[in-house]
């Protein structure tokens, strides 16, 4: 018996390349994966590097075609309440296009952040598992929906039911007018395309929303319920603080998205750049700035094209910055459980 | 099996009263019988403990005192656990938030809530609407007292409850179990995830606090059982094997079953 098993053992065919190989073998696979991992951070830092180049020859043209110096046009590119590169003379403000960015994001997370952080509850803690089964699955139906499909909502369902309400809205308060005195909401809207990115980003809150009150340990939930609390005590009493850095997670998360958004701004917000915070009126984002300069025939280098860079690197910086917010205020949060 | 006997009553020196009692209790997860038929009584100001093997149901037992299985579907009761001396009700049949305000529970791991240590005491008034602050802060001392923590921590109620030692927190909890002045205090392996001298101050804590309440406690350390209670319960496969005086259960167990699980021939 053992003297088989012992030639079993030797039978074995012995396949192992020789130690040189197998080193050589490992760098190359490790070599490729760095690779594959450094990828993306390359990407950023091109993209980086591309925005910062050409946002410089941004200024470097305006130094040169309004005569100030550097000083003045970043002053005037900060403070300044006119954004026209387009036509002469040169308005540079940034302020209209993030005054636009600002409001409408402002508008989608008064409408993502109660609705979201609401159904999450909902679904968590007080949905019988066949609804949770149900509404789960069309929640992430709805983070699919192409945002242009979210735009022609906003712009051909929305405004028109919301004209109706406002217009309502005055008559009941102020009867007996002429039909053009009352005020008529334009087609293009803040408030319409508002409402439609909190459609859109709803999901994406909810869905976080949730997976941090479900990452609530059980004991904590099952403590509460020992004390005799409700279902709603226990929810807003226990798990809500105990999420809170999931939950401030999801809300700058909705909140970067709605800052990106482009598609939904560009068809029902306007494209006119405008300096208000008013979401009444219509005027155009930062995204739907860039995206319907860069639609037309934009010359390589005409200072039209640099002025898309100029804006791009404001959104860069507003994402950073929520990042980086988010990234604190988890840490400065964080439970341990 | 057998049943509780009054002999262990006449035993005891001083007058026992019975502040509750289960009755021909079965309990289902589903299709799954946990718990079978199980009699036993609970004595007032005294400690009760459960003890068995792994899966026998002592905790499936003790969650139904304050019923938890309530919080998940598909759990069913049968029989009664009557509460109370004089006018006994069956806690199976009451309104389940009403059974936790009468009987408190402490969890095998430290749970306390993410709030301050004051907010955590005050958690059980507050959820039944008590907004009186002279009254919430003389109930805060006196369950941080009871449990052995004021000295420790009444210069930082404001701090995070978390912020507390494992031990601390578990003191925290059985102070924020007192401070709504339960008829019984469950405890579900207080200890299992405590060092030794923690372990110590909360056994010690568990010894004082029956001159005022009535305490049930699930135990795997049979040493644990005999240091603190006074009658003991032993169950095995869902079933209630033998209850008596602890001293009896350990020193001269009726059932060879029992014999042997104390003995440390199995389990």
């Amino acid at each position: 018996m053992a003297q088989d098993s012992f030639s079993v053992k030797t039978n074995l065919p012995l396949t192992l390349p020789s130690r040189t190989v197998r080193i050589w073998r490992e760098r190359v696979i490790a070599g490729v994966l760095f690779l594959a991992a450094i990828s993306s951070v390359l990407t950023t830092l091109v993209i980086v590097y591309i925005l910062f180049s050409e946002t410089v020859i941004f200024f470097e043209k305006v130094m040169e075609v309004d005569r100030v110096s550097l000083w003045e046009a970043l002053v005037e590119f900060f403070t300044g309440t006119d954004w026209s590169p387009l036509i002469e003379p040169l308005g540079i403000g940034i302020l209209p296009l993030l005054a636009g960015t600002l409001t409408t994001c402002f508008v989608g997370l008064c409408v993502a952040v109660p609705l979201g952080t609401i159904a999450a509850i909902y679904l968590s803690e007080f949905a019988p598992a066949k609804v949770r089964e149900i509404l789960k699955p069309i929640l992430e139906i709805l983070a699919g929906v192409p945002t242009v499909v979210y735009g022609y909502f906003a712009l051909l369902v929305i405004t028109p039911v919301l004209q109706k309400i406002i217009l309502g809205v005055q008559k009941f308060l102020l009867p007996g007018r002429n039909e053009w005195d009352y005020f008529q909401l334009p087609g293009f809207n803040m408030l319409g395309a508002g409402i439609a990115v909190g459609l859109m980003v709803l999901p994406y809150v909810c869905s976080l929303v949730e997976d941090a009150l479900q990452a609530v340990p059980l004991e904590l939930r099952e403590g509460s319920y020992a004390m005799g609390a409700t279902r709603i005590q226990t929810a807003l009493n226990v798990l809500i603080p105990a999420a809170i850095s999931g939950i401030a997670a999801a809300y700058i998360l909705g909140f970067s998205r709605a800052v990106g958004e482009t598609m939904i701004v560009a068809v029902a917000a306007g494209l006119q750049p405008k300096f208000t915070f008013n979401p009444f009126e219509a005027a155009a984002t930062t995204t739907a700035f860039i995206v319907s300069v860069s639609l037309g025939d934009l010359p390589h280098g005409s200072f039209e094209y640099q002025s898309i860079f100029a804006a791009g690197i404001m959104l860069f910086f507003a994402t950073l910055f929520m990042n980086v917010l988010g990234y604190f205020l988890s840490r400065r949060y964080r439970e341990v459980y | 099996m057998v049943k509780p006997t009054e002999e262990a009553v006449v035993t005891q020196q001083e007058p026992l009263r019975k502040l509750a009692e289960v009755r021909d209790l079965n309990f289902y997860y589903g299709r799954t019988q946990a718990l079978k038929n199980i009699n036993m009584p609970i004595y007032e100001k005294k400690v009760t403990a459960l003890i068995g093997p792994s899966g026998c149901g002592k905790t499936t037992l003790l969650r139904c005192f304050n019923r938890m299985h309530d919080l998940y579907p598909g759990n069913r009761y049968e029989g009664q656990i009557l509460l109370g001396v004089d006018q006994p009700r069956n806690l199976l049949e009451m309104d389940p938030i009403e059974v936790r305000m009468q009987i408190g529970m402490v969890f095998q791991k430290p749970n306390p809530f993410p709030k301050s240590i004051y907010e955590n005491i005050a958690y059980g008034l507050r959820v039944r609407g008590i907004k009186d602050r002279a009254l919430l802060d003389e109930v805060v001392e006196r369950s941080l007292r009871n449990a052995a923590l004021w000295d420790e921590v009444k210069d930082r109620l404001k701090e995070p409850g978390t912020s507390l030692s494992g031990g601390q927190q578990q003191r925290l909890c059985i102070a924020r179990a007192l401070a709504t002045d339960p008829e019984i205090i469950l405890f579900d392996e207080p200890t299992s995830a405590l060092d030794p001298i923690a372990t110590v101050s909360i056994e010690n804590l568990i010894v004082e606090l029956k001159e005022q309440v009535t305490i049930l406690i699930v135990t795997h350390n049979l040493q644990q059982a005999i240091r603190v209670s006074q009658f003991t319960a032993f169950m095995y496969l869902g079933e209630l094997v033998e209850y008596n005086d602890t001293m009896s259960i350990f020193t001269k167990p009726v059932e060879q079953k029992t014999a042997d699980y104390v003995s440390g021939r199995f389990g």
